[in-house]
């Protein structure tokens, strides 16, 4: 019999193996949109948050986690959508921002947590790595992101704001 | 496996631990189905599914008025930004009016799409039309200070389901109140017209300005019961730091009086039948419809 421990892993493992549709380098788990895993009467409900309220990335996600674990001989799952605590940008994984600066997706830099400044750092340049970089719209191509350039490469780029 | 050990492990597993738990379910609107309503924690209380309604509602209207300047901004970037900030506020809706619509066994969609003008309960404010840029930068700078001065209130709320939404969005509203602000600085002190043209529209909006702060029956029972505060508590506040943004964009605080309103008693300007009527259409003509 599978111990209880190692089924939850494996639930959690599914459900981790589920990509953001607008950032699709970044799995759900990396992002710290997947918040918790669990048995109810033989049915997996995994429990995500959205990262703005406004995302309209949180549908497909789910419609992704129910094909994700059909995929893997299940029924399908129960998804639930939770708004508290609220997301940030704490949460997203080390790993997970490796691969969005690989991507050319500038990561969040400093926390949100205990703070309210959120533009005080410098953003590196995710094309030469130049700190010489400057914003030129606070909102970007989604909710989630703010439009920079590199003084040094003149790339523009996306930067993924601390929330 | 003993009871003790089976605990640790579900709250090994439990993510964020005991909050998840307690915490607001919702679910996608268009995907909400009435096993889905059952799963859901118990309906809200009517004071409070009609203060949700009111919250949701000023955010919906809002998020309308704003998408139309997709693809109509005077830059690209801006009809990025303005857009997004339509996200977030219809974000807000979404989340108030699912929470609401539980009181009356409805569905979001369904306040949306299918109340009449004098059904909908957001502040006149919010209604009032694009005019030039000028006119929503002022819009938003008022509503933007005035959401994000509410929602800090609403964070300590009695309702947990009203707090953790509020706690989501002031995150949101903050870059609102800084996307107003920065363009008023830049606006006022930008040419001679732009000033001309800022200041204009700061006059205009003025008299709608007085109704955000306005203590209906409704706001003494809510504030009572700790669910949220008086509007007229904000005033004071939401005066130091719109005046200080105004002032620093070398303009001078509007002075006119506050307009007779009673947007909450479904009382509307003339202006939200239009906006209704385009968008609810689509859901009227084709009842049912979805992607």
């Amino acid at each position: 019999m599978v111990s209880k421990t190692a089924q939850l892993q494996q639930l959690w493992d599914i459900a981790a193996t589920v990509h953001d549709p607008e950032i699709p380098v970044l799995t759900i788990e990396d992002l710290g949109i997947l918040r918790d895993i669990r048995l109810e009467e033989g049915e997996a409900v995994v429990t995500i948050t959205p990262t703005y309220s406004g995302c309209p990335a949180m549908d497909t996600i789910a419609a992704d986690l129910r094909l994700a674990f059909m995929d893997a001989g299940f029924d399908g799952a129960r998804v639930e959508l939770t708004l508290a605590p609220a997301w940030t940008t704490d949460w997203m994984s080390e790993a997970g921002k490796a691969k969005l600066n690989e991507y050319g997706i500038a990561p969040p830099v400093g926390r949100q947590e205990g703070s309210r400044l959120r533009l005080t750092l410098s953003v590196k340049c995710p094309r030469c790595n130049s700190l010489d970089t400057r914003e030129l719209a606070h909102f970007g191509s989604t909710s989630c992101k703010a439009l920079f350039q590199c003084n040094q490469c003149q790339e523009p780029f996306d930067y993924f704001k601390v929330l | 496996m003993s009871h003790s050990h089976e605990q640790e492990i579900e709250d090994e597993f439990a993510g964020v631990g005991d909050t998840i738990a307690s915490a607001t379910r919702v679910t996608p609107g268009h995907a909400l189905r009435p096993e889905d309503i059952a799963l859901q924690d118990a309906p809200p209380a009517e004071d409070n599914a009609e203060y949700a309604l009111w919250l949701g509602d000023d955010s919906l209207i809002l998020a309308q008025r704003l998408s139309w300047w997709i693809s109509r901004a005077p830059e690209m970037e801006e009809d990025v930004a303005l857009g997004n900030i339509a996200l977030d506020l219809l974000g807000h809706a979404r989340s108030f009016l699912t929470y609401a619509s539980k009181q009356w066994g409805k569905t979001e969609d369904e306040l949306a799409y299918w109340r009449e003008e004098e059904e909908f309960r957001n502040l006149r404010l919010t209604e009032q039309p694009n005019g030039g840029f000028g006119e929503t930068i002022a819009r938003q700078l008022y509503f933007a200070v005035y959401q994000e001065l509410l929602y800090t209130r609403l964070v300590q709320s009695t309702d947990s389901t009203i707090a953790a939404i509020s706690a989501k969005a002031l995150k949101e509203v903050a870059y609102h109140v800084d996307h107003a602000t920065q363009w008023c600085l830049r606006l006022g002190m930008g040419t001679d017209e732009s000033a001309r043209r800022l200041q204009h529209a700061l006059n205009l909006m003025w008299p709608y300005v007085g109704e955000l702060f306005q203590d209906e029956p409704l706001n003494e029972r809510i504030a009572a019961a700790g669910i949220g505060p008086l509007p007229s508590s904000l005033r004071e506040e939401w005066d130091q730091r719109v005046s200080a943004v105004i002032e620093e964009s070398e303009l001078q605080v509007p002075q006119a009086k506050a307009a007779m309103a009673h947007s909450r008693a479904g009382d509307h300007s003339e202006h939200l039948g239009y906006l209704l009527a385009e968008m609810q259409v689509l859901a009227r003509k084709h009842p049912g419809a979805s992607w």
